[in-house]
């Protein structure tokens, strides 16, 4: 699950563990809504508006689908009652004892027909149009996030955890669309039905919808109790099932060491209990949101046998025609449906407004700075000087502070010292991922804040330690570093970083597809690849952070090799962490806490028998043991 | 108790089928009669019924949940207990994160499957079947309109969802797409502005957004289908009702209130019509979900305890691979083939070769978390495979190459393998692996919160503490694989020292890339494809072993600088 580069930040440091334990909608929600803890948005209202605003693009489009959805809901709404006009025509003609008059009977049914028709037509078109409104809003929403990804500022997303800014960035926007989808298309039509049918029922019998709508209130009361408790016992489902899913996932995992420490008869009754709970908690949140249902249609019922009986004794009156009774059932049928729905939309509604909160909270971010100026060096020599550069990452624990050094065009530097010490900042620093606190940076003399980001980045070539290879065949993972490189000036790149001669083990070659996760190729062969893409994008500069502890030694000698192929005449800052390598290294700084503590090339430094000479001597220890 | 529920549900069933044929005769025999009593009676028959009813269903709920969530733990018990007799061949064929998948997602999926089936699919062809004799009851003729209804609804239905099903999976596919480009733009956010990629990105971006987004269209237009044709099915077939009811009401065939008992079986049968068409769908994806249950339970673990297994062995172990083998079953070549070795207390036996060698493979072997598949694991001269598990895995440490922390405390993760151990053998422990100063200085040292997998400690941390567990067992053989990787230089060299006096009198086996790291060990396995390609010392390795001459030349550098 650590796959993810972690921030430089917080790699030697132990983190409280207050932060991981939130994350985005949990994966396993059920999309019905019902199943999810709502999570609260902080400010409902203006989240929101700003949702509804996102589609003011569409607004013709979206008052178009509620003229339609208005119309149809007339239509579906009128059409019970013309029935039950048939339905009277029938009953008259028998009470009279004259026969049915047929030709009103079925220029009534006709009517009806065409009503009903029309409806559903007009219901589909409204769907049919609104899932086109809503999902170019996704679309845009999405590409708006997209963006804005490139130029959140790199500060704020190291300060967060990756697993937080990916679950905003895909489980937030999914909920999104799922939500708006489903509630913009049927929270209208289920209010519009239940005033429509409300004001039917209102003209054909005041009386008999009273009783109707006494109802309303009581399974209100009744949705509102039931909720509340399926609310509590749900969220001690999803507790549980969390903390069963965390111990299944530790237990399977961590499968090898359960074994070989003999814990395996006790995991198995942790499981057991946990396993219990979960039934308990799952029983009974199932069961009482379980309970809704069959409530819901107790009280049509109740509704169903107020009307019959009042309804009966209404029409034996002749206050009311039987044809009035039955539209009048039909009408208390599609009263207490859309009332169930609206309820259970309600929630799916909450849950998409918090998604969206979060993903304006992420949109709201303030950009990475603009320069001011457009100065382009044209031709780079790569000449860098840090000049009494100070960084924090936090204002109370100042890091690196009054830093200066100068690489002259071609050198190496390397960088050599504990973790934590300030190495992988250097390279944030000359970067720009991060700025400087004080002091400047120059290339060739111009400070390197003056510059465009990508006028300065492009000048430089990176080689991380955190190999990144995205989904797609291996040629387009090497061109990535330059997009307009041929095949030929791929396959030299490949060739000369020792790329080519596992590429051709393989049974595609450089159309085989890889990605971050992929075993096809190992970890050292993707360290690989990501030199050559250096290599192909000929910077003028070179950061290499060049860490291979996961690496078999035969690959190791071919990654230093391709590094050393690359350096060659560039300006190149090495981050080491074998001290063998940089041996020949124009300039060796060594860091301890921010600060240089030592500077010189190798025997200048082994000579001085300072920090860099007790790290040489640390790395021989065993070796030079078994020489006495 | 599914019985329970069958016979509960098709109580509140028949329950609610009723309800219109007595609203029937309060038309019939009361409103046009004129008889005000019977309409008063008949409607307490019927709040009676509608007392009974939801009773019923209640129960039905009841007993339904029970069942579903029972045959979820149930399920889920059966599965983590397979699981637990497994050993690291059948987890790693099977994949730790697909098992995980399905004991949670999976069991879920069915669980809910078969929920649903004892609130609702039980309750539909009840209610349609019930619907049906109660319509025929009323008027066959009339009931003809049934033979139109169902199968237009059915087929009208069952056409949108097939041809939803697909566009549905095809959306998962390209929602998939974008969450991984974005996902891929956030670890390698770095890399693309370093190479100032993010114009590309966004065209790489844009074009899964406008997949996603097309694919999304078309399943939303198809769903806009889905409500329509049910209303409009249900509309029709009303209005069908009256239109050649009443005619039959005209010849005296059927009462007025019968009709409209009718009305009400249509609307019954057809909305249990569209419940089972829409529950259809679900089960084609909860049976995948069954299958890959069932893979699990289906798996023989290839680790078994002996009958009579050995619960006792002398100390001072030695330790002896004779020919040991090991195979993937169906698998062209063997991880390991015919690896002897003796290893003895107080000596140190390094494994050295290139990634996938089968070094990690061999470790595995000795804590029978794989069985050999030829040749055996000797510990004492008794046949591992004879010994009690748990007798033989008391007298091992094992430091896995990637460090597995669990959720807890510092020291109940290094009480992992000693649960009484005190406090000061974990000082101890930690002391000898270097992590005594980092764990000092957090904010409660011994009892500091570890989260899952150790993820709030740093990998150099991780490691110490893995390796300070399995000290704290003062096992009899330590196995080390790739221990020390993540560690730095001082602190490896340190370690290193220090675990010499504290293991002087275990058998020690070492998985090392780097020659410094065994070049003092007393004896040195060269693997190479699952082979012994060298066994001796150091010296003598460079001598007689190209291999390890290759890989201690490829080092020349480090070695030479000795």
């Amino acid at each position: 699950m650590s796959t993810t580069p972690k921030a430089p930040k917080a790699q030697e440091s132990y983190r409280p563990p207050s932060s991981e334990l939130r994350g985005g909608p949990a994966s396993g929600r059920m999309p019905g809504g019902f199943g999810m803890p709502a999570e609260k948005s902080k400010d409902f209202k203006s989240s929101a508006r700003r949702l509804v605003q996102r589609l003011r693009p569409e607004r013709l489009l979206v008052l178009t689908v509620l003229g339609f959805g208005v119309i149809s809901v007339v239509c579906g709404v009128i059409g019970p009652k013309i029935l039950g006009h048939a339905t009277d025509i029938i009953f008259r003609g028998v009470r009279s004892k004259q026969g049915v008059d047929f030709a009103a009977l079925r220029r009534t049914i006709a009517q009806a027909v065409v009503l009903f028709v029309a409806s559903s037509v007009l219901a589909y078109l409204q769907s049919f149009l609104l899932a086109g409104a809503v999902q170019r809003t996704m679309r845009k929403m999405r590409s708006d996030v997209e963006d804005k990804l490139n130029r959140l500022p790199l500060p704020y997303v190291d300060r967060q955890p990756r697993g937080d800014l990916l679950s905003r960035v895909t489980n937030d926007i999914d909920n999104i669309a799922q939500s708006l989808q489903q509630t913009l298309s049927q929270l209208l039509i289920s209010i519009m039905t239940l005033v429509g049918v409300v004001i039917m029922m209102v003209i054909i019998s005041p009386l008999l919808a009273l009783v109707a709508i006494i109802t309303v209130p009581l399974s209100i009361f009744i949705m509102r109790g039931i909720a509340a408790r399926s609310r509590e016992r749900f969220k001690a489902q999803w507790k549980h099932t969390g903390m069963l899913n965390a111990q299944v996932e530790e237990a399977f995992t961590g499968h090898a060491i359960v074994k070989a420490f003999g814990r395996h008869a006790e995991v198995e009754e942790r499981f057991r209990q946990k396993n219990e709970e979960l039934y308990e908690a799952s029983f009974w949140a199932q069961f009482i949101s379980g309970i809704i249902q069959p409530s819901m249609m107790f009280l049509g019922n109740l509704n169903y046998v107020a009307i019959a009986v009042i309804g009966g004794l209404r029409v034996a009156a002749g206050a009311i025609s039987l044809g009035d009774v039955q539209a009048f059932i039909s009408y208390s049928r599609q009263f207490t449906q859309p009332l169930t729905q609206v309820a259970s939309m309600m929630n799916v509604l909450q849950s998409g407004i918090a998604s969206a909160e979060r993903v304006f909270h992420l949109l709201d971010a303030e950009d990475q700075t603009t320069e001011e100026h457009a100065l382009t060096s044209d031709e780079p020599h790569g000449r860098v000087e840090f000049s009494n550069v100070s960084f924090a990452y936090n204002p109370d624990r100042p890091l690196i502070q009054d830093l200066s050094l100068v690489a002259q065009p071609g050198q190496t530097i390397a960088i050599v010292g504990p973790t934590g010490a300030g190495k992988t900042t250097l390279v944030n620093l000359i970067m720009r991922f991060y700025e400087v606190d004080a002091g400047t940076i120059t290339l060739d003399g111009v400070d390197i804040a003056t510059l465009p980001r990508a006028a300065l980045r492009s000048n430089v070539g990176m080689v991380l330690q955190d190999t990144w290879l995205f989904k797609g065949t291996i040629r387009q993972n090497i061109a990535y570093g330059n997009l307009d490189a041929t095949d030929e000036q791929i396959k030299a790149a490949a060739k000369a970083t020792y790329v080519d001669r596992f590429v051709h083990s393989l049974p595609d070659g450089y159309d085989t597809i890889i990605d971050d996760e992929g075993g096809t190729i190992s970890a050292g062969e993707k360290q690989l690849l990501t030199i050559a893409r250096a290599f192909l994008s000929d910077p003028a500069m070179l950061i290499l952070d060049e860490a291979t502890s996961s690496v078999d030694t035969r690959t190791e000698i071919l990654i230093r090799r391709a590094m050393t192929a690359l350096r060659s005449e560039r300006t190149s800052f090495v981050i080491a962490h074998r001290l063998s390598t940089i041996r020949d290294a124009d300039l060796i700084l060594v860091m301890e806490a921010g600060q240089i503590v030592e500077q010189g090339n190798h025997d200048q430094l082994l000579a001085a028998d300072g920090a860099y000479a007790t790290l040489y001597n640390a790395q021989f220890t065993n070796a030079s043991a078994s020489d006495e | 108790m599914l019985a329970g529920v069958v016979g509960l549900q098709f109580v509140q069933t028949v329950a609610a089928l009723y309800l219109p044929r007595l609203f029937a005769n309060i038309i019939d025999k009361g409103v046009a009669k004129g008889n005000n009593r019977y309409v008063w009676t008949t409607g307490s028959v019927m709040l009676v019924i509608a007392l009974v009813q939801v009773v019923f269903a209640i129960g039905a709920v009841y007993y339904g949940s029970r069942a579903a969530m029972g045959f979820g733990r149930d399920v889920r018990g059966a599965l983590f207990h397979q699981v637990g007799a497994f050993s690291a061949r059948e987890v790693g064929e099977l994949g730790a994160p697909s098992l995980i998948t399905r004991i949670t997602n999976d069991v879920q999926q069915v669980q809910m499957l078969v929920l649903m089936t004892c609130t609702l699919l039980v309750a539909a062809p009840i209610t349609a079947v019930g619907g049906i004799i109660m319509a025929l009851r009323v008027d066959t003729g009339l009931s003809s309109i049934l033979l139109v209804s169902i199968p237009a609804l059915a087929i009208g239905i069952g056409i949108v969802i097939s041809r939803m099903v697909p566009q549905f999976r095809l959306m998962q596919d390209r929602i998939d797409a974008v969450n991984r480009v974005l996902r891929e733009q956030i670890t390698g956010m770095r890399v693309v502005r370093a190479f100032v990629r993010e114009p590309h990105e966004t065209r790489r971006f844009a074009k899964v957004n406008q997949d996603v987004t097309e694919t999304s269209l078309r399943a939303g237009r198809l769903m806009a289908f889905f409500f329509p044709i049910v209303i409009m099915v249900l509309n029709v077939s009303s209005a069908a009702v009256l239109w050649f009811g009443g005619s039959r009401v005209d010849k005296g065939t059927l009462t007025v209130g019968s009709m409209i008992a009718f009305l009400s079986y249509l609307s019954q049968i057809l909305i249990s019509v569209m419940q089972a068409t829409f529950m259809a769908v679900m089960i084609p994806r909860a049976a995948v979900c069954a299958e890959r249950i069932q893979e699990v339970l289906d798996t023989v673990p290839s680790v078994t305890t002996a009958t009579n297994p050995v619960r006792e062995l002398v100390c001072r172990s030695s330790l002896e691979l004779r020919a040991a083998s090991f195979q993937y079953p169906g698998a062209e070549t063997a991880v390991l083939e015919g690896i002897t070795v003796r290893c003895h207390a107080g000596e140190t036996t390094a494994i050295i070769g290139s990634t996938g060698s089968g070094k990690t493979t061999l470790l595995g072997l000795i804590p029978r978390l794989f069985d050999v598949t030829d040749g055996a694991v000797l510990m004492n001269d008794v046949d591992i495979r004879e010994v009690d598990p748990d007798v033989l895995r008391a007298r091992i440490g094992l430091v896995p190459q990637k460090p597995y922390l669990f959720s807890g405390t510092v020291a109940t993760n290094l009480r992992y393998g000693k649960p009484d151990a005190t406090d000061d053998e974990l000082w101890e422990a930690l002391t000898v692996a270097q992590a005594a100063d980092f764990v000092r200085a957090l904010p409660d040292q011994l009892d500091s919160t570890i989260l899952q997998g150790g993820s709030n400690v740093s990998g150099g941390q991780r490691q110490r503490l893995a390796i300070a567990r399995a000290l704290v067992r003062r096992p009899e053989i330590y196995l080390f694989d790739d221990s020390f990787s993540a560690l730095d230089l001082v602190t490896d060299a340190n370690l290193r020292a220090a675990l010499k006096p504290y293991t002087a009198n275990a058998a020690v086996l070492i998985v090392a890339q780097r020659i410094s790291t065994i070049r003092t060990a007393e004896q040195i396995l060269v693997l190479e494809d699952g082979r012994t390609v060298g066994l001796g010392t150091h010296e003598e390795l460079l001598r007689d072993c190209p291999t390890y001459g290759e890989i201690a030349a490829s080092q020349a550098t480090e070695s030479t600088a000795a």
